[in-house]
């Protein structure tokens, strides 16, 4: 493939996987490494790079939009940054550590879980018990409903940062956001409400990505040729698929885009275990 | 509860952060376009995996001008991007400070310390 050809494709795919990453609050990202390695035979190492990337992009992009609705809690997202950061800085470490196969199989099960996340979410009931730790740490606030704001309180506080430095070290170990995982540490670990986990996690998201970018940058993970048009598309893509969401309702189209990631995660697991990746 | 001086903070942060990756995106597309006349048509090899950047890929971003190398100028764009979030990591510190909250300062300061250590390794 010539080279305008080989960055056009890319390019297309980046911003599709935006575009469906968006709409179906799914996450472009986690598409990409596969659709990279998969569809256009690239080395795991070099599409991990490209994807990592492109997360920062769509994280702080998104940024705007998510703080004006007023859900985001930025205590809460920092105090578990020190976990998802810290988590990251090992991620990116055991890149180099475990082989190529073992790497493509923890990304098909982390595409599986992604995918069957996606259809429960349960709605917690009010948190507003008291926590010890929860108010020394201010991990507290309230939000918007439509019956004015509603307070809550974080709980199961050790246990949700548990879960946030595993969310870190699949980050940086797989270049993708893993807010499905950070869903599950705020969601059902720390029961707040769903709105606030969505859009903190988003912000968390950048940051977390941020603390492997060094290391892969040094580890040379990031080819300019192919991180460029990846993500160039998927910032394209993620910006228009949030204008898009607020006109059309998806249902359908989340259904599809979670069967692909479950195809996507079943041929990982087999690519990996076969030894072809 | 300090969640007003909370709001203008985040608000603050988010409109740094969309300048950030604004400026990132620019220069990486003008990096790609500078690519894609310098590059030949060759598609480079991703099949395989090089290892270590070779020193030209490593140009310190304010000599980048000089040589006007495409894939420098992309990794000086990816090196805006990274720095975006860092410094709305920063920007919180100073935030916290200012509600003197000595609680997140600590932990904000912490979190800065790791992207920063991560950060000078590119």
């Amino acid at each position: 493939m010539g080279l305008i050809e080989f960055t056009c494709a890319v390019l297309l795919m980046s911003v599709l996987a935006g575009l469906l990453g968006a709409l179906t609050g799914l996450g472009g990202g986690v598409v990409i490494v596969p659709a990279l390695a998969l569809l256009f035979h690239i080395d795991l190492r070099y599409a991990i790079g490209a994807s990592l990337v492109s997360v920062i992009a769509t994280s702080s992009g998104a940024a705007v939009s998510y703080v004006r609705e007023g859900f985001s809690n930025v205590r809460i997202g920092m105090f578990l940054e020190v976990a998802t950061t810290v988590g990251a800085v090992v991620g990116a470490y055991l890149t180099a550590r475990i082989s190529n196969h073992a790497i493509a199989i923890i990304f098909g099960f982390t595409l599986l879980y992604s995918a069957w996340s996606s259809f429960h979410h349960k709605q917690n009931e009010r948190p507003r018990k008291q926590n010890m730790l929860a108010e020394k740490l201010k991990l507290r606030g309230d939000y918007p409903t439509a019956s004015g704001r509603e307070a809550y309180v974080a709980q199961n506080v050790p246990a949700g940062f548990g879960i946030m430095f595993i969310a870190g070290i699949l980050s940086g170990l797989l270049g993708i956001g893993s807010g499905a995982v950070k869903v599950l540490a705020m969601d059902h670990a720390m029961k707040l409400p769903f709105k606030v986990s969505t859009t903190t996690s988003n912000f968390m998201i950048g940051v977390t990505a941020a603390a492997s970018a060094g290391i892969y940058l040094s580890r040379g993970y990031v080819a300019p040729g192919l991180a460029a048009p990846v993500m160039l598309g998927v910032l394209a893509g993620s910006l228009a698929g949030a204008r898009l969401l607020v006109r059309i309702r998806v249902p359908i189209l989340r259904v599809v885009f979670a069967i692909v990631i479950v195809a996507l995660g079943v041929e990982m697991i087999y690519s990996g275990a076969t030894g072809r990746l | 509860m300090a969640s007003e001086a909370d709001l203008k903070m985040e608000i603050a942060i988010s409109q740094m952060l969309r300048a950030g990756v604004s400026l990132a995106a620019i220069v990486v597309f003008a990096g790609g376009c500078l690519y894609m006349l310098q590059a030949h048509g060759v598609t480079s090899d991703y099949r395989h995996f090089h290892g270590i950047p070779s020193p030209a890929d490593r140009i310190p971003p304010l000599l980048v001008a000089r040589h006007l190398d495409s894939r420098s100028i992309i990794r000086l764009g990816i090196l805006l991007l990274v720095a975006t979030p860092i410094m709305r990591v920063a920007y919180c510190v100073y935030g916290f400070a200012a509600q003197k909250d000595k609680i997140y300062i600590v932990v904000s300061s912490i979190v800065l310390t790791v992207l920063l250590y991560s950060f000078f390794h590119a």
